[in-house]
């Protein structure tokens, strides 16, 4: 074996280091990194398909965007969609959690019942649950038909659409943020809730006063998880509305794909996927404050 | 203590009441693409037993092309990420090589917005390599993995130094030891990251969709969009329950199998400290 002084191991290693990370850093910045100062960018300049390059007009796309009732519209069902899922799915995920985590026969049926929805794709999804909310025909209707009331043909009324869409992803989503919160209930020791139960507490006080605190961390990161997922998720507006009726079901990566995909206004898509960039970061941020010591390199 | 028992069971019949009703799409989806087309949709099938809606959606769409596509994505693009993966995740665990925080800002930046969103400047860089409507280009925004470096990390760092300097010791080389001491101790992660990697790419939508424009690449899931939209798909629930069934049975019956792993798979990617 060779000997080497401690300078040049030293610069050795730093070598085989940047040429072990340098494939997937390569893609990551040419995937990742650039496309995202890329949208930046061409946010600022007036590029549509045809064009031989983007010309710069500063502002203006954002202008137009914040000038437009479309874009707020838009802002408005993305944040109300978000809300009207990853609340109910948290509680539901938690829910689920507490059962499951019961010792009982039957568990792992129940588990696995909450839990296949994650793993189907949301275009099965969507093209299953469209019939389900189908006018009249659909299992829904038909259910309120059989209960003697109207039926609803929820994805084409404008106050119904999100909802519904709503009631599939907590549907689709529950069982995967139960695994987050199945997790941090079994990290908690179980001498914890032995001591309190040693000094009288009942099951509802050790969960909501020993619990529920302690899960905070899981709290934050699913909380985390499930709006990048409402986010980024849109594939069920493709199948079942395209937005309808009268963009009452438009959400924001359904907008950034319209207007890149089927209107090729470049600039306008990049506007938006920078607005998104944003919503993303401003998300990640509460993270990334209180975790910033552990997450780090070590 | 009797008390205590008898909501212990009511808990356990709520519980499976309500994974009854968490069945009932898929109950429905099943139940209807055997049984023969009606136009009164029922819960439960009503009629016969029948293949003949997967024999029909099976000749009238090319899902045959469209498995292979799907598979050759699913596969190709884990073999890569485990190659690119293993190496970064070995340089950045066990090295601690100088400006490595500079590749750490990188990975927390996919972290936080992942590829999905960035939809449009990536299909431009696409159609500049000129690799619109090919299978590479659906992989290729997927070849450097945050999630996989992290995970694979992770595992690494947990392994205890002493085996590697045994084997340096032993005269191997790194790229010997990355793949001979580390990558076989480190066996459960790639197990999770395999299971996130190919039921992503397996139920993946929107850049499939974005990359291709003819059957010869589209995968599954491209093709069911196309054929639930499609004229004749209108009303024709069991004809898209049969194809929906086609698409999502390998997973389902993988996640049937191996419920737990999928599961402790799910909850380690959640990157947490």
């Amino acid at each position: 074996m060779k000997t080497y002084t401690k300078k040049q191991r030293e610069l050795k290693k730093n070598l085989v280091g940047w040429l072990l990370v340098a494939p997937s850093l390569a893609f990551m910045l040419c995937f990742t990194v650039w496309p995202i100062f890329r949208s930046i960018y061409l946010s600022l300049t007036k590029y549509r398909m045809g064009m031989a390059k983007p010309e710069w007009i500063g502002f203006e796309n954002y202008i137009n965007l914040f000038q437009s009732g479309l874009f707020w519209k838009v802002m408005g069902n993305t944040l109300y969609f978000a809300l009207i899922t990853i609340i109910p799915s948290m509680v539901v995920g938690l829910f689920l959690a507490t059962i499951v985590n019961r010792k009982s026969r039957l568990t792992g049926f129940v588990r696995t019942a909450y839990f296949y929805p994650v793993i189907m794709p949301m275009i099965a999804i969507a093209s299953i649950w469209m019939f389900i909310y189908m006018a009249k025909n659909g299992l829904w209707d038909q259910f309120l038909a059989a209960l003697g009331r109207k039926p609803m043909n929820v994805l084409s009324s404008k106050k119904t659409v999100l909802p519904a869409m709503a009631v599939m992803y907590v549907w689709k989503e529950a069982g995967y943020l139960m695994v987050f919160f199945l997790s941090g209930i079994q990290s908690i020791s179980e001498e914890v809730n032995e001591a309190a139960r040693i000094d009288g507490a009942g099951s509802w006080t050790i969960f909501h006063r020993i619990t529920l605190p302690l899960l905070a961390p899981t709290f934050l990161f699913v909380s985390t998880i499930a709006l990048t997922n409402s986010f980024k998720l849109v594939d069920h507006v493709v199948i079942m509305t395209e937005g309808a009726p009268n963009n009452a079901s438009t959400l924001l990566l359904y907008y950034i794909y319209q207007q890149g995909f089927t209107n090729f206004n470049y600039g306008v898509s990049s506007a938006l996927t920078t607005v998104m960039l944003l919503l993303l970061m401003v998300v990640a941020l509460p993270r990334f404050l209180s975790q910033d010591k552990k997450i780090h390199y070590n | 203590m009797k008390k205590k028992k008898a909501i212990g069971t009511m808990i356990t019949i709520f519980a499976v009441l309500l994974g009854l009703l968490w069945l009932i799409p898929l109950v429905w989806l099943i139940g209807t693409a055997f049984s023969v087309p009606s136009f009164h949709m029922t819960l439960f099938p009503t009629t016969a037993f029948t293949l003949d809606n997967i024999k029909y959606v099976w000749n009238a769409v090319p899902f045959g092309t469209y498995y292979i596509n799907t598979l050759i994505l699913v596969v190709c693009t884990f073999v890569v990420q485990f190659v690119t993966s293993t190496m970064a995740a070995y340089a950045l665990g066990v090295l601690d090589f100088k400006g490595s925080a500079l590749v750490f800002a990188v990975i927390f930046m996919q972290i936080i917005i992942p590829n999905d969103v960035l939809i449009t400047p990536n299909f431009m860089t696409l159609s500049e390599l000129k690799m619109v409507n090919t299978k590479i280009g659906m992989m290729l925004p997927f070849y450097g993995s945050a999630l996989a470096i992290f995970l694979l990390r992770q595992h690494f760092k947990s392994i205890p130094r002493a085996l590697a300097d045994a084997a340096r010791i032993d005269g191997a080389t790194t790229w010997q030891t990355i793949w001979r001491v580390y990558m076989p101790c480190a066996k459960p992660a790639y197990l999770s990251f395999a299971v996130i990697s190919v039921s992503y790419h397996w139920n993946n939508y929107l850049w499939p969709l974005i990359v291709t424009n003819s059957p010869a690449n589209r995968t599954l899931t491209v093709g069911l969009a196309i054929f639930a939209k499609s004229k004749e798909a209108n009303m024709q629930w069991a004809n898209v329950c049969a194809a929906a069934f086609i698409i999502i049975i390998p997973l389902l019956l993988a996640f049937f199998v191996a419920q737990k792993q999928f599961m402790s798979s799910f909850v380690s990617a959640g990157i947490k400290e």
